[in-house]
């Protein structure tokens, strides 16, 4: 199977091969096509619209190993209808596919340089390709970290791969807003790690995944450090329907995150993210 | 060997970009500690005449709750500043302070250096000016927890 932006419309059955409990409302789908062959090429940070028949669609990133092109891989937390109905698929069942739509993590431009990524919550799933890909390549970049910050420790995402990560010379560092009994890590934003991560600020990037108001402190915070501006990039979201630019819904000032986005530097949105009811 | 209090003082974010009379000043005040794992440093309500420089390990700020038992607010690592009572009256702790694992820290006596600060109001304003901006970044991690911003949205 290969599927094409020139038919961006058109929504395409897979398989649901797996789906693995993440967190008591997060799931992870690993999705694949009947007929023999590829699933679409795509790139981390970019997303698909995924149909569960007969409740609707909803922009969901794609979480798997970009290297893996027969499966695709998406984490998907029950918040709506949509959502929820997408976490039930049953192995065997089928989920509608559009896409991958949208930009793309500058993982190339930034080689040579340390990465900083920074996942909020969910934020973590669209920032794991990203992880794959400097494991496969990982002598191409200096140091990378991770830092993570999730509600309480139970709702931490892959908790299994982070021994992994951290193999791969990858800085893991978590923090949580609220501990649970036995829970010996940090408790706190997770803006409270930046200070503590080493960092060649001058000659790094970094990549941002979370709710909007985290993201922007995690600029200033990053900043501080010396990070430069141009090279903070976030990951957007807004209410993405068409994927293509056609409807207008996603428009944030000049830019549709489905079509420009949803990967974006800071610096090119950030007066509009100021504004309220924007 | 050990190093001095004032060396010490210039590796921690807090004093490194202190001038030398002022951290020399300060260091007269400090002792090098270590804690345990699980050990508690500071119970509320117990006077605060001390605050500690973490140099390595975590501590976490706590509350007792008698319904949940101990409620961790934060955590502090390495490089960061807890306790802030001695400063101001009636000088008691207003959470329990804990060592979540072993920590090297040093651990600054307040009576000594509230009477160096009154004496040195130059040196007072400084090391208030460095407290504040303690006080704003906690505040602002706090905002931050508060918010719950990981909740759920709807779609």
């Amino acid at each position: 199977m290969e599927m094409s932006l020139a038919e961006p419309m058109l929504t395409l059955p897979l398989r649901v091969r797996k789906n693995r409990k993440e967190t008591h409302d997060t799931r992870t789908l690993e999705l694949v096509s009947d007929n023999a062959g590829n699933g679409p090429a795509w790139r981390p940070g970019q997303f698909m619209m995924l149909y569960a028949f007969g409740s609707g669609e909803i922009p969901i990133s794609i979480s798997g190993d970009p290297a893996r092109r027969d499966t695709i891989i998406h984490t998907v937390r029950a918040v709506g209808d949509v959502s929820r109905a997408i976490c039930e698929a049953k192995a065997g069942s089928s989920i509608g596919v559009r896409g991958p739509f949208g930009s793309a993590w500058p993982t190339d431009r930034y080689e040579e340089h340390d990465i900083v990524l920074v996942a909020g919550g969910i934020g973590l799933a669209p920032l794991r390709p990203v992880l794959y890909t400097i494991m496969a390549n990982r002598s191409r970049y200096t140091r990378v970290s991770l830092l993570i910050g999730a509600r309480s420790p139970d709702l931490l995402l892959y908790r299994g791969e982070m021994l992994q990560w951290r193999k791969h010379e990858i800085d893991v560092r978590l923090t949580v807003d609220a501990a649970i009994p036995g829970w010996q890590g940090a408790v706190g934003a997770v803006t409270t790690l930046i200070p503590r991560i080493e960092v060649n600020a001058a000659h790094s990037a970094a990549f941002i995944v979370g709710p909007e108001i985290m993201m922007r402190f995690v600029v200033l915070a990053l900043a501080q450090r010396g990070v430069p501006l141009n090279r903070l990039f976030v990951s957007l979201e807004r209410n993405m329907k068409c994927a293509v630019g056609f409807c207008g819904h996603c428009q944030l000032g000049p830019a549709f995150i489905c079509k420009d986005g949803p990967i974006f530097p800071y610096s090119q949105l950030e007066r509009w993210l100021a504004i309220r009811n924007v | 060997m050990e190093k001095d209090i004032e060396a010490l003082l210039t590796e921690h974010p807090f004093f490194k970009d202190m001038t030398a009379p002022y951290r020399s000043l300060i260091a007269g005040c400090g002792k090098n500690v270590r804690f345990d794992s699980g050990q508690l440093l500071a119970k509320t309500n117990d006077p605060a005449n001390r605050f500690f420089a973490i140099r390595h390990g975590r501590m976490s700020i706590e509350i007792q709750s008698p319904e949940r038992g101990p409620l961790i607010v934060q955590t502090l690592e390495a490089g960061d500043i807890v306790g802030w009572s001695w400063l101001f009256p009636p000088y008691d702790w207003k959470f329990d302070v804990r060592a979540v694992e072993e920590v090297r820290a040093i651990s600054f006596d307040g009576e000594c250096l509230r009477g160096k600060c009154e004496r040195d109001p130059a040196m007072g304003y400084d090391f208030m000016k460095r407290f504040a901006q303690v006080f704003m970044k906690r505040l602002e991690a706090t905002r931050l927890q508060l918010l719950d911003l990981y909740g759920n949205v709807p779609r």
